[in-house]
C-alpha cells in the first residue's frame, strides 16, 4: 500500500527531557521520524519540552513547539495547528501517555485527529498488565503468576498464592519506577505503598519471580499487510532480576538454539498480531528457564524503545525511519533498505559481529544511594561496542565507558579484596559486578562457583575466563621471555586488549606498546555494519574496528569517491551528568557544517542512543570507543585534515593533550589555550594582566597545600579537582575539616591533577554566557541569568536568556570582557564563561573555551545556530561573514527559561537539595512573551506542577527569612492558604499575613498538625524549603520532608530565587491564559521587529 | 590445534587453526547467513560436496544435541568458522560442537577472516576450496582442486539418498494418518518428514533411483520431492520419474525439488552466482499474497523465462533478487517451492506452504 493521502499534517509528539529511563534515544528516533515524514511530503508539527535534542531545529519539523507535553499544552498545539493525525509511538512513554489522555478526554474526537502507529485500545492491551496477559494467554503463551493490588491489603493478600521473592511493579511508569524487589512482607508492604502512590491509575503488579532466568529481547516490526519481521534479538548478560536498562546486553542472542529462537520469534509474531500493533516497531521481552527452556513473556513496549535505537546501531537497520514509513501507509516491502540499496526493508538483519552494550552509572554522585541494581533503572547513560568476538566486543565496551577502566582489567589488586566482599558483590547485581568476576576469577574460583552467586549464564563467564586466561598466558610469556610474541600479542588484540591494557602488564607505557605493536605490523583493521553479513554490497559506510585480515575502511564502496578534505569528529561517548544530549547536539551541528562547506564529516562515538552514531547524519561513522588507541587508528587510516574536539564534551578534550602531541592537526581553539583555561595559575595570570577579576584562588598538589590557600583566601571556600566536567566531586567547605574530608573523596576522582580552591562568592547573582569567536571578533550569542544564586552548578539551576534583572551597564561589561577574554585565548570556536556578579563587581568563575551545555539552549532560544557556526568558522569561515549583532538578540520580544530535570525519584535515600555538583539528568525549556509564563512553562516541563490546589508550605533558612515575607505576601494574593513552621511563621506573621503553623512531623505531646500528614493526605500544593547549607544537623529535619514531598509528587522549590521565580510564574497564570507559539514563530517574530536577520545557516 | 590453510581456487588463502580432524577436504566453498541452527546446518545432506563457511562469527555456543538433526550424519565437506565456542550452555545440550565434528570427522577450520572470505565469494562467486591441514603448497592444493570436478554437472544426489524405502516413524503427539506419501528422497531433511507426519501423512521414503512405478505401487494420495544437494540438471533420472507422475496425483516439492520439478515441466535452470544460504530472505507468496521470511539454501535456480507461454505460473518471488521462490502448474496439482518452508534452522513463517499439498490430497481423494 503506498503512502496514505487522506492525511496531510502530522503532529509528533517528543519524550520531553533526558530522564533516566529515557535518553536521547528518543531524540534519534524523533529525528528519523521528522525526517522521514518530511521526505514523504507531510506537513510535520513537532512538539517537545527538550532544546537540547536536534529533532527541535527549526529545519526539522514544519512547526516546532518547545512547549510543556502535557495534555493541555498538546491541545493548545492541536487547537492552532489543526493536525490530521497524531503519531505518539516514538517519543518514550511520555508520548504514548500524553496520546492516551488526549484519546480519554475526547481531545482527540474533537479535533478530528486520528493515531497512527498504535491506536488507544492497542496501547491499552500492551501495556494494561492485566490486558497484556489475557492477549498472552490467548497466544497460548505462558506468563509468570501474577496479582494487581491497588491497595497494600490486597498485596498482601495476593502473596499468598504468588510467594516470595516477588517482583512488585506500579502500571504506567517509566524506567520502572517505584518497583522493587520484595523478599518478605515488610518489603512488600513498604514497595507496594510505593509502587500505587506513582503508578497513574494506582495500580500495582505482583509477579511470580524469574530472577535468574535468562532474559532476552526481541525487537519487532509490522505493517499494515501485516507482515513481521525481527530487526534483532538481544541476550541479556544479567539474568532477570536487573532492569534491561541496567544491564550488560548482547547481540544477537548468544545461548539459544535455533529451536528456541523460533520459538521466541513465533511468539513475538503472535503477540504483535495479537495485541494490534498496526504498524511500526516494539520491542518484546521474554524470560527462558535455564533449566529446562520454559518461556515466559514479561512484557511488551507497542513504540520505540531505547532497546530499538539499540537494536538499529547494532544491525544497520533504522526502525524509527521506517516505524514513521510504515506510520503514513507503507509496507516493508515497498521501503529501501538504504545500506544495501538493492533489497527491500522486509527482510531480517543478520549480523556477522558480536555487539555488547554496557550500561553507564553516576552513583559517585549520589553517594547517600547504594550502587544495588535491581528492576527499577539507575544507569544514566549507555556504549555500545562492536567486535567479531564477544570478547573483543565486551573488553572495547569497558574501556569505551570511560570510568577508569582500560578493559577486563585489574584495577584494584584482587588480593586486598576480601573473599567475603566479592561473594557479596558477586550475588546481589551492583554497577561493578563485571569487576568482581575478574577478582573471583582471580582468586581461583570455579565458574560453577561463579555461576551460583551470579547466575550469570555459563557462556558469559567462560569467555571472561578466556580474557583472563590469556591474560595470565602473557604475563607468564613476559615473565619467562621479557617480551611479548607476535602470535600472543596477535591474539591479545584480537581478545580485544587495549595497548594500555598490554602496557600494563609490560611495566611500559600506553605508547611505547603502540609503537612495539606497529613495529610488528599488528595494526587494526575496520570491518563494516551492513544489516546483512556481506550477502550484499553495502553503500553505507558505518565501521568498526577489529584485528583481522581485510581492511574494508580502505576499499572505496561502489560509487564512493573520497576526493574531499576529511575533518574527525570526535564525540562525547556515554552520557553521564554532565555531559549527555547536548553534546551530542553540537557534533552533529559540526557534522551539519561539514558537510555544508563541502568537506567529509567523519563521526567517532561509542553511544548507540544518540543521533551522531546514526548513520545518515556524516559521512562516515566510526562505531568505536573515545580512548587514545582507537581515535588514533582510526586517525592513522583517515589522514584527517583536522579532528574536532571542542563539541564533544570533556571526553574529546581530555584527548585533546596526547593527540596534539601525537602531531594530530587540532582545529579550532588550541590544545594551548583549552589548558591555559584549565590551568589556574595561568588562567590567574591571565585574568589579572587583563585587569579582571576572580575569586581569590589558588591550586594546590598536596593536603598541605591545600589547607594553606584555603586558610588564606578564607571561607567558605569553593573546593573541586581539575579537569572535570559536571562539577564532579565539587563541594562548597566552610571549615578545615569538611576540607579533609573533601580532599579524601577527590582522590578517586582526580588522581594525581590538582585540587583547585575557590572563594565563594556567596549572594552573587551567577551570569552564563555563550560566545563564538574566530580569533578576532567575538559574537556574544546569549547572556543568561541563574534564577539560584551562585554556589549551585550551572548544569542544575535554572536560568533565564535574556537576563531580566542585570543592567544594561552590566551587560556591556559582561560583552567586554568576554571579547577580550576570547581575543586573548585566541578562541576559535565557542566559548562559554561563567560570572558571578555581586553589585556592581563582575567575578569571572570560570571560562571553558569549548561547547557548552547551554549551547543548544542558546540556539533554541535565540534560533542563532551556534555549533554550526563555530564549526564553519573553525574550517576558516570569519564571524563577520555571518553578519551577527547582539541587537538581533536583544531586540527578542520573548523569554525562555531553561530548567534543569533531576532524578532524585530514582535513587531512594537521596537529598533533592542542590549544590556544586551537577545532578541533574536532563533539561527542559519554557519560552513566552513573558518571564512568568516561560518560567512556568519551565516548571511544568520539568515536571513541577506549580497550578496544584491546596496549601503552600514555607519553611526557610535564616539569610532567606527577608525576602520570604515578600513571596509569601504574593502567595496570599494569589488565593492561597500558607503554612510553615514555627521560625519561619513568626517572620511571616510579623509582617501581618496569615499563615498556619505546623510541624514538619509528630514531635510527640504537640498538637499541632504535621507536614507530614498533610502532605499524605494530599493538602500541600507546593513545598518551599531552603536548606542552611553549612549546618549539617539542622538539615536533617526537612530531609524526610523532601524525600516525602518526592514520594507524593509534591513540588518542591529548595531556593529562594525560585520561589521568587515560581511566585511569577503563578501570578503570570492568573493574568492569563497561557498560549504556544512555534519556534519558527518566535523567529519570524523578531525578524519583523525590523533587527537584521542571522544569516546563520 | 594445528594450523590448517584454506586455499580457493582462484588462488587466494586464508590460514587458520583446525580441530581434530586432519588431512584434506575439498568441495565448493559457500556461506551462510544464519546466526543460529549450525547443527542443522551441517547435517542438512543439501550441503554434500560443499565446505560451509558461517558468517556468524561465535559458533557452537549453545552446542550440539539429539534433536536438532536434519539426518543421519554431517553432510559438509569442510566447515570454516571465525571462532569455535569452548564451553558451551543450554539446557538440551549432550555433547560441544567441537566433539561432534571430532566425532564425525569433519575437516574444520577456525581463526579466518570469515568476512573477508564471504565478501570475495560474493564478489567471485561461490568456488571450489580445500581445507587442509598437512599441504600448504599452493601449486599442490590447486592441482587437487582442478582435479575436483565443477558442482555445475554434479549429481550429489546419489551420495546422500537413502538406500532402502522406509516408512517415517510418528512421533508422540501425531495424528492418524489420513494420507499416504511417496517421497523421493534427494537429501530429504528430517524436518519435513516430521511435519508431514504431524499433519496426517504417513510418509514412505524412497530412494532417488526409485521408478514411478515404485512409487505408485503404494498408491500414494501424493508425491513428495525433496531438497538436495548438487545440480538438478544432472539427476536427470528423478527429472524423469517426476515427468511420469505429474497428472496422476498432487505433487509437492522442496529446493532441488522444486528444481526438479521445474526440468520436468519443460523449464531449465542455471546456477547462481553464490548462492542463496541463509534464514532471512524475504519472498513474496502470491497464493496468499503475504510476505515471509525463509531458510534458503540452494546454488541454482529455476529460470523464470523458460515457461514462457507454457502451463506453469510463477507463485512465489525472492523479494532481494525476484527469483523464482515457487511454480504451479495451471492444470494439473503441481506446486513446489524454492526455499524450506520446513525451515530448520530459520523463521517458521512459509510452513503453513504445507497446507496446499494436503488440500491437493484432500480434493484429488474426494474426487477419486
Amino acid at each position: 500500500m503506498p503512502k496514505r493521502t487522506d492525511i496531510k499534517k502530522i503532529l509528533l509528539i517528543g519524550a520531553g527531557p533526558i530522564v533516566i529511563g529515557q535518553g536521547c534515544e528518543f531524540d534519534y528516533s524523533g529525528t528519523q521520524a521528522c525526517k522521514a515524514l518530511k521526505e514523504e511530503g507531510f506537513e510535520v508539527v513537532l512538539v517537545n519540552s527538550n532544546p537540547a535534542t536536534i529533532m527541535t531545529d527549526p529545519e526539522f519539523a514544519d512547526h516546532t513547539y518547545i512547549e510543556p507535553l502535557t495534555p493541555e499544552f498538546v491541545e493548545y498545539i492541536i487547537e492552532k495547528e489543526k493536525p490530521d493525525a497524531i503519531l505518539p509511538t516514538l517519543g518514550g512513554q511520555t508520548a504514548l501517555n500524553i496520546a492516551l489522555k488526549l484519546f480519554e478526554n475526547k481531545i482527540l474526537e474533537r479535533h478530528n485527529v486520528v493515531m497512527l502507529g498504535a491506536d488507544y485500545d492497542v496501547i491499552k492491551k500492551a501495556e494494561d498488565r492485566e490486558l497484556f496477559k489475557k492477549a498472552v494467554l490467548k497466544c497460548e503463551l505462558d506468563v509468570p503468576k501474577c496479582a494487581f493490588a491497588y491497595t497494600v491489603d490486597e498485596a498482601v493478600e495476593a502473596i499468598k498464592d504468588i510467594g516470595f521473592p516477588a517482583i512488585v511493579r506500579p502500571s504506567f511508569t517509566l524506567g520502572g519506577t517505584g518497583g522493587g524487589i520484595a523478599y518478605n512482607m515488610d518489603e512488600l508492604k513498604s514497595i507496594a505503598a510505593r509502587g500505587i502512590e506513582s503508578s497513574i491509575i494506582n495500580e500495582v503488579c505482583i509477579d511470580e519471580s524469574i530472577i535468574g532466568w535468562k532474559e532476552y529481547e526481541m525487537e519487532v516490526m509490522r505493517d499494515n499487510k501485516d507482515n513481521v519481521v525481527i530487526v534483532c534479538a538481544i541476550e541479556n548478560l544479567d539474568p532477570m532480576g536487573v532492569h534491561t536498562g541496567d544491564s550488560i546486553t548482547v547481540a544477537p542472542a548468544q545461548t539459544l538454539t535455533d529451536r528456541e529462537y523460533q520459538n521466541m520469534r513465533n511468539a513475538s509474531l503472535a503477540i504483535i498480531r495479537e495485541i494490534g500493533v498496526e504498524t511500526g516497531g516494539s520491542n518484546i521481552q521474554f524470560a527462558i528457564n535455564p533449566k529446562d527452556g520454559r518461556m515466559i513473556v514479561i512484557e511488551m513496549n507497542p513504540r520505540v524503545s531505547r532497546s530499538s535505537a539499540l537494536a538499529s546501531k547494532a544491525t544497520g537497520f533504522p526502525i524509527a525511519k521506517f516505524a514513521a514509513k510504515l506510520a503514513v501507509g507503507y509496507s516493508l516491502d515497498e521501503i529501501q533498505n538504504d545500506i544495501t540499496k538493492e533489497t527491500p526493508a522486509s527482510f531480517e538483519p543478520t549480523i556477522d559481529y558480536c555487539v555488547v552494550k554496557l550500561p553507564r552509572f553516576t552513583f559517585e554522585k549520589f553517594p547517600e544511594a547504594k550502587d544495588i541494581l535491581g528492576i527499577q533503572m539507575k544507569s544514566v547513560g549507555e556504549t555500545m561496542a562492536i567486535g567479531r568476538t564477544f570478547k573483543e566486543a565486551l573488553q572495547k565496551g569497558l574501556r569505551g565507558l570511560e570510568i577508569g577502566h582500560i578493559g577486563f582489567d585489574n584495577k584494584l589488586d584482587f588480593k586486598e579484596v576480601a573473599d567475603e566482599k566479592v561473594e557479596l558483590r558477586l550475588r546481589e547485581p551492583n554497577a561493578s559486578r563485571i569487576f568482581y568476576i575478574k577478582y573471583a576469577l582471580q582468586k581461583g574460583w570455579s565458574l560453577d562457583k561463579i555461576f551460583k552467586l551470579t547466575l550469570i549464564d555459563p557462556w558469559f563467564l567462560y569467555q571472561m575466563k578466556q580474557i583472563f586466561d590469556l591474560e595470565n598466558e602473557i604475563v607468564a610469556e613476559i615473565a619467562s621471555t621479557g617480551n611479548i610474541s607476535d602470535e600472543l600479542l596477535r591474539k591479545a588484540k584480537e581478545y580485544g586488549f587495549g595497548d594500555g591494557q598490554l602496557a600494563q602488564l609490560m611495566n611500559i607505557s600506553e605508547i611505547q606498546m603502540r609503537t612495539l605493536r606497529k613495529e610488528r605490523g599488528i595494526e587494526v583493521v575496520f570491518k563494516s555494519v551492513d544489516t546483512c553479513a556481506a550477502e550484499f554490497e553495502a553503500y553505507t559506510p558505518y565501521y568498526y574496528s577489529t584485528y583481522e585480515q581485510e581492511n574494508e575502511a580502505t576499499i572505496l564502496r561502489k560509487g564512493e569517491k573520497r576526493d574531499k578534505k576529511k575533518v574527525i569528529i570526535l564525540g562525547g561517548g556515554p552520557n553521564r551528568i554532565g555531559q549527555g544530549i547536548e553534546f551530542d547536539y553540537c557534533c552533529c551541528h559540526a557534522s551539519f557544517a561539514l558537510k555544508e562547506k563541502g568537506y567529509e564529516a567523519i563521526m567517532v562515538n561509542s553511544n548507540p542512543e544518540t543521533v551522531s552514531t546514526d548513520y545518515d547524519i556524516s559521512d562516515r561513522l566510526y562505531f568505536e570507543p573515545l580512548t587514545f588507541e582507537d581515535v588514533m587508528n582510526i586517525i592513522d587510516i583517515e589522514q584527517p585534515h583536522g579532528v574536532i574536539v571542542q563539541f564533544g564534551g570533556q571526553t574529546p578534550l581530555n584527548l585533546a593533550a596526547r593527540l596534539n602531541e601525537a602531531g594530530v592537526p587540532i582545529i579550532g581553539t588550541s590544545v594551548e589555550s583549552i589548558e591555559l583555561a584549565e590551568n589556574r595559575e595561568m588562567f590567574s595570570k591571565l585574568i589579572q594582566d587583563l585587569g579582571l577579576r576572580q575569586p581569590a584562588n589558588g591550586s594546590a598538589n598536596t593536603v598541605e597545600e591545600t589547607v594553606a590557600i584555603a586558610k588564606r583566601i578564607g571561607y567558605p571556600v569553593l573546593a573541586r579537582p581539575s579537569y572535570v566536567l559536571g562539577g564532579r566531586a565539587m563541594k562548597i567547605v566552610y571549615d578545615e575539616k569538611q576540607l579533609l574530608d573533601f580532599i579524601e573523596e577527590a582522590k578517586d576522582v582526580s588522581g594525581d591533577k590538582p585540587i583547585l580552591i575557590d572563594r565563594f562568592v556567596d549572594d552573587a547573582i551567577e551570569i552564563d554566557i555563550d560566545a563564538i569567536s574566530d580569533g578576532e571578533d567575538t559574537f556574544v550569542a546569549g547572556i543568561m541569568e541563574h534564577i539560584e544564586n551562585a554556589g549551585i552548578h550551572s548544569g542544575d539551576s535554572a536560568s533565564v536568556l535574556p537576563p531580566p534583572t542585570v543592567s544594561e551597564t552590566i551587560i556591556e561589561n559582561i560583552k567586554d570582557i568576554t571579547c577580550r577574554i576570547a581575543q586573548s585565548l585566541k578562541v576559535i570556536g565557542l566559548m562559554n564563561i561563567q560570572f558571578a556578579v555581586k553589585g556592581n563587581k563582575i567575578y569571572i568563575l570560570e571560562v571553558n573555551p569549548r561547547a557548552s551545555r547551554t549551547s543548544p539552549f542558546v540556539s533554541k532560544a535565540t534560533g542563532v545556530p551556534l555549533a554550526k557556526i563555530a564549526a564553519k568558522i573553525m574550517l576558516g569561515d570569519k564571524l563577520k561573514s555571518f553578519n551577527l549583532s547582539y541587537e538581533y538578540l536583544s531586540g527578542h520580544k520573548h523569554f525562555a527559561v531553561k530548567e534543569s530535570v533531576l532524578p532524585f525519584s530514582k535513587f531512594s535515600g537521596v537529598d533533592i537539595v542542590l549544590g556544586p555538583e551537577m545532578k541533574s539528568t536532563g533539561e527542559v525549556m519554557g519560552i513566552a512573551s513573558g518571564f512568568g509564563e516561560a518560567y512556568a512553562k519551565s516548571q511544568l516541563s520539568a515536571g513541577q506542577n506549580l497550578f496544584k490546589k491546596g496549601r503552600i508550605f514555607l519553611s526557610v533558612k535564616d539569610e532567606d527569612k527577608r525576602s520570604v515575607v515578600s513571596i509569601a505576601k504574593r502567595l496570599a494574593e494569589l488565593g492561597f492558604n500558607l503554612v510553615s513552621t514555627p521560625g519561619t511563621a513568626k517572620v511571616i506573621q510579623s509582617n501581618g499575613i496569615a499563615v498556619e503553623v505546623v510541624q514538619p512531623y509528630d514531635q510527640g505531646a504537640q498538637k499541632l498538625p504535621t507536614l507530614m500528614t498533610l502532605i499524605k493526605e494530599d493538602q500541600i500544593a507546593l513545598i518551599i524549603n531552603t536548606p542552611s547549607g553549612h549546618d549539617e544537623a539542622s538539615q536533617y529535619d526537612m530531609r524526610s520532608i523532601r524525600a516525602a514531598a518526592i514520594l507524593h509528587n509534591v513540588p518542591c522549590i529548595t531556593t529562594i530565587q525560585g520561589a521568587w521565580a515560581a511566585a511569577n510564574g503563578m501570578e503570570a497564570r492568573k493574568q492569563k491564559e497561557f498560549t504556544v507559539q512555534s519556534i519558527q514563530d518566535y523567529y519570524r517574530n523578531n525578524l519583523m521587529n525590523g533587527q537584521m536577520a542571522a544569516t546563520a545557516t | 590445534m594445528k594450523q590448517a590453510i584454506l586455499y580457493l581456487e582462484d588462488g587466494t588463502s586464508f590460514v587458520g587453526q583446525s580441530l581434530a580432524t586432519a588431512g584434506d577436504s575439498a568441495g565448493e566453498a559457500v556461506f551462510n547467513t544464519s546466526m543460529t541452527g549450525y547443527q542443522e546446518i551441517l547435517t542438512d545432506p543439501s550441503y554434500a560436496g560443499q565446505i560451509v563457511v558461517m558468517t556468524y562469527p561465535l559458533i557452537g555456543n549453545y552446542g550440539v544435541n539429539l534433536d536438532d538433526v536434519e539426518s543421519s550424519g554431517v553432510h559438509v565437506k569442510g566447515f570454516v568458522v571465525k571462532e569455535f565456542c569452548r564451553h558451551h550452555s543450554n539446557f538440551r545440550s549432550t555433547q560441544s560442537l567441537i566433539d561432534y565434528l571430532n566425532d564425525n570427522n569433519i575437516l574444520a577450520i577456525e581463526g579466518i577472516d570469515t568476512r573477508a572470505l564471504t565478501r570475495l565469494l560474493r564478489e567471485k562467486g561461490a568456488m571450489k576450496a580445500i581445507i587442509s591441514t598437512e599441504d600448504f603448497d599452493p601449486k599442490s592444493l590447486q592441482k587437487k582442486l582442478d582435479a575436483l570436478p565443477a558442482m555445475e554437472g554434479s549429481d550429489w544426489v546419489k551420495e546422500v539418498t537413502t538406500k532402502e524405502k522406509y516408512v517415517w516413524p510418528k512421533a508422540e503427539g501425531d495424528p492418524s494418518s489420513q494420507f499416504r506419501v511417496a517421497a523421493i528422497d534427494c537429501g530429504i531433511k528430517f524436518n519435513i518428514l516430521r511435519i508431514l507426519t504431524n499433519l496426517g501423512c504417513e510418509v514412505h521414503v524412497f530412494p532417488a533411483s526409485a521408478s514411478a512405478e515404485d512409487l505408485l505401487a503404494i498408491e500414494p494420495d501424493g508425491l513428495f520431492i525433496s531438497n538436495g544437494p548438487g545440480d538438478p540438471a544432472a539427476v536427470d533420472y528423478v527429472v524423469e520419474t517426476i515427468g511420469q507422475c505429474v497428472g496422476k496425483l498432487p505433487i509437492f516439492g522442496i529446493c532441488l525439488g522444486h528444481q526438479l520439478t521445474g526440468l520436468a515441466l519443460g523449464g531449465s535452470t542455471f546456477k547462481l552466482k553464490f548462492g542463496h544460504h541463509g534464514a532471512n530472505h524475504p519472498v513474496k507468496d502470491m497464493l496468499d499474497n503475504r510476505i515471509g521470511i525463509t531458510s534458503q539454501n540452494h546454488g541454482f535456480c529455476v529460470d523464470v523465462d523458460s515457461f514462457k507461454g507454457g502451463n506453469v505460473e510463477i507463485v512465489d518471488v525472492n523479494l532481494n533478487d525476484q527469483t523464482v521462490e515457487g511454480i504451479r502448474h495451471k492444470d494439473k496439482d503441481v506446486l513446489t517451492f524454492q526455499h524450506h518452508p520446513e525451515a530448520a534452522p530459520g523463521p517458521h513463517d512459509a510452513q503453513y506452504l504445507f497446507k496446499y499439498f494436503i488440500e491437493m490430497m484432500e480434493k484429488n481423494t474426494a474426487h477419486a
